[in-house]
Order: C-alpha cells, then structure tokens, then sequence
C-alpha cells in the first residue's frame, strides 16, 4: 500500500502525514488554509498527478507533523474527497476520511461585499451547507450563502 | 428584564408569531397603554427610513417609553469613523432596548452577540425586516381570521424583494399555498422554491396574473424596480404586465384582500384605492400595533 508507484511521484516520507486526493486547483488554497507555508517542516507535494477517480489530482506531505481533526476539517471545504494518511516508519498506520464541518469561523470571507463582516472589524462565521457534496457556506450575519466557486480565503 | 432580541423572521417560533399576532390584537384596542412608563428606547437609523422609524417610534410612545436616538448618522460619532461596535456598546449603556436600521447587511445580528440590552432590526440592507413580516402576517390574520390554510398569490420583484422572502419563510408554518407571478429576470430564487419543497409546501409560477387572481385569498404585490434589470428594453416590455387594475378584480374572491409593503410607484392603479379589498393602507396602522406588540414582547411586559 504504501509503495505503490503514484504514491512514489512524491518522495515517500518516513513520519508524518500525507494529504491525498486533493483537487489539483485547490492545492495552494490547501497549502495556506493549514499555513503550511509559514511551517518549519519539510513538506513536498506534487500536482496534477494521474488519479482513477478524479482524473488529475494533488497530493500533500508533511514530514514529522501529524494532523489534528479540526485542522483537517478546514480543508474539506475545497477538497472534500480528501484522504489523510498518518505514516510511521514509512507505513500507513491511519487513514482519514475528511469530515466537512457544520460551522466555520474565521479565515474564508463572505462573498456578499454589503455584509457587515467586509466592512467593519467582525470575525466571520457561517453554516456549512452540504447539498449533496457541493459546500456552501450561509454567513450567520448577513444570510447569504457563498457558493464554492465564491470562497475566498481571508489574507 | 428578559432579553431577547429580533433579527430574522426564522428567529421565531410558530407559536411566537402567532403569540405576537395576538398581542398586535390586543393592542389594537388598547392602543395608548403605558406598560413601558419611564423606560427609554434607542432608535438608531444609520440608514434613514421615515416610515419605519416613525411607526417604531409612535409604538415606543404609545407604550409609555422615551425615543432617544438620530435619524441620519450625519451628526454622530459615526460620522467621525467610530466602529460600529463602539456606538452600540455605548448606546446599550443608555436604553433598555435599540431598534436599529443599517444598510449593511448582518449589522443586527452582530450587534445582539455583544448588546447589553435586546435588538430590534428595523431593516439590515436587501436581507431581513421582520417586523414588516409581522405585520404583514397579523394583516393577513386580521383580513382571514386565521393564518392556515391561506392562498396567497405574490407579484412582482420576488427574486430581490426581501419582504416576499420572509414571508414564505413565515407562512411556511401554515400550510400555505404560492402562486409566483414574476417575469423570467426577478423570478423566486431557487434556495426558497427548495425550501417549500422539503416542507411539502404547494406552489405555482407563473409570468402573468391571469386567472389565477381569483383563486387567491391575499395578493401580496411588489414593486418593479427598472434598476433590476440588465437590459433596458425588457423593463419596458414587462412594467406594465405587473400593474393591477381595478378592472382584474371583478371576479375576485369576496375575502381577497391586496398588500404591499409600500411605497408603490405605479404597481397598483389608483383606481384600485377605492375598492374594499385594497388593504395596503390599513397595512401601515397594523403596523404600529404589531410593532407594540414586538417590543412589549421582547421586553417581557407581555407574555
């Protein structure tokens, strides 16, 4: 499992996570969402890699990290499919299928510009909407639901 | 003192609208009672609105309660660049309630999470206006005798009007059946048509009131806006098929009565004015009432 050659596009990682079956236009909305570029440790990920069930996919490794749920949960707002695999000693001892969760809070921006939340210092906050697998979110203050194609990350 | 405050239509329970129903009744014949002696409500208008405010502040008067507040923001600490939360935080030092109107949407809500004292939203933007609903539904329940059952045929701007929006929401308690009448650019948005949907709620759309008028038991009209639409010719082509005309109301039913949340600019002939079933005027009194009854509600004076 471990070995198989798609998984060896992306040099193996001997302790860490793998974030697997990432959209591969979403990789980099991934990669801020868990601030990996801001992270100290050694991280390679690969994109647009041949994938069976998603025809092109991307793929996340993070040397000596291990993920907590509601990290992961974040992202399953732009890759709900994702798989995340926990690795000691080069093997898989977990796999995680991401959970979209029912509310979020901060670090994506509604996309209403007349909500109160793009015009005064307020913390955003929305209802996950999950309509047979397409997110959306509803912002608790104005109402309005952002769609996916809409979601914006706050800088 | 109980808190609660009123943002959104969806806020309530079926058993709450319907309880401030009955207090709107209750104060439309006791309508000077001074149950709010010595207390002191703010009246924020960061957004002016003549009618609201005026109707807000006669039913804060007529309970006995002092207005403080402004009208505009041109005179106040806004007009110096203090945030939003500040003002409230302030505010809610002085009043024991704040009915507030804003333009940008969520302004209510977000006040509520940090306010002292309740929140009465007296219109966030295109998004809530709940005391607009409530007496719209205490208009339909004065005119009916009851909230069941109703059949209610809305025209006109539906995809933007958010009075139309809330009122679906409402009336989706009491099996209540729709007729759409739109042109295709300001039909029901999909998200409310959905929502009737999963509540196994009945509806109808249609591009034209046709005959459909008289089936129905309210006629909930809206206005039109030429600003709503992309391409100039199209306003023109349809301005006028969303006009009433007391000449459509011959076969009517003897109970219909019309709505409209007001102003109009020329969606309902004046001719219409004299027929007893136009009822858009009373609307505005009913007003007053349910707004007496929202605040004595919220304050806990009345149960």
């Amino acid at each position: 499992m471990t070995h198989d050659n798609k998984v060896q596009e992306v040099r193996a990682i001997e302790n860490g996570t793998v974030i697997d079956h990432i959209p591969s236009d979403q990789l980099f909305k991934i990669i801020r969402i868990m601030q990996l570029d801001r992270a100290p440790q050694r991280i390679t990920f690969g994109m647009n890699l041949e994938s069976k069930r998603m025809g092109s996919k991307a793929i996340i490794k993070i040397a000596d990290r291990y993920c907590q749920d509601k990290e992961i949960n974040r992202i399953a707002l732009f890759a709900p499919m994702a798989m995340v695999n926990t690795i000691k000693d080069f093997e898989v001892i977990e796999k995680r299928k991401v959970t979209v969760p029912e509310r979020i809070e901060g670090f994506v921006r509604c996309a209403n510009p007349k909500c109160i939340t793009n015009n005064e210092p307020v913390r955003t906050a929305f209802d996950v909407l999950n309509n047979d697998g397409k997110i959306s979110l509803r912002c608790r203050y104005c109402e309005k639901v952002t769609p996916q194609s809409q979601m914006e990350l706050i800088k | 003192m109980a808190k609660k405050s009123l943002i959104s239509i969806t806020d309530l329970t079926k058993d709450e609208i319907i309880r401030i129903t009955e207090l709107a009744a209750y104060f439309e014949e006791h309508p000077y009672e001074p149950l709010l002696n010595g207390r002191v409500i703010a009246s924020l208008f960061f957004e002016p609105s003549t009618r609201t405010r005026l109707s807000f502040e006669s039913a804060i008067n007529r309970l006995g309660a002092r207005v403080i507040g402004f009208s505009d923001t041109t005179n106040t600490s806004v007009s110096k660049g203090e945030t939003f939360h500040d003002t409230i935080q302030v505010i809610s030092n002085y009043c024991d309630m704040i009915v507030m109107r804003h333009s940008l949407e969520g302004a209510p809500r977000y006040a509520s999470e940090f306010s002292k004292v309740p929140i009465v939203n007296a219109g966030d933007g295109a998004n809530q206006h709940p005391s607009q609903t409530l007496l719209d539904l205490y208009s339909i329940k004065k005119t009916q005798g009851t909230l069941d059952g109703i059949n209610i045929m809305m025209i006109g701007d539906l995809k933007y009007g958010r009075t139309v929006h809330s009122l679906l929401q409402a009336l989706s308690h009491f099996n209540t059946k729709f007729t759409f009448v739109a042109p295709p650019e300001l039909r029901m948005p999909e998200e409310y048509k959905q929502f009737l949907r999963d509540k196994g709620l009945e509806y109808t759309e249609t591009t034209e009131i046709g005959d459909a008028i008289n089936e129905a038991d309210i006629v909930y009209m809206t206005r039109v806006q030429r600003e709503r639409f992309t391409d100039p010719m199209e306003y023109e082509r349809v301005k006028n098929v969303y006009v009433l005309k007391n000449s459509m109301l011959e076969a009517t039913k003897d109970n219909m009565r019309i709505l409209h949340p007001l102003p109009r600019v020329g969606e309902i002939a004046y001719d219409v004015d004299q027929n007893p079933k136009a009822y858009y005027f009373n609307q505005t009194e009913n007003g007053v009432y349910t707004r007496m009854a929202i605040i004595s509600y919220l304050l806990g004076v009345k149960k």
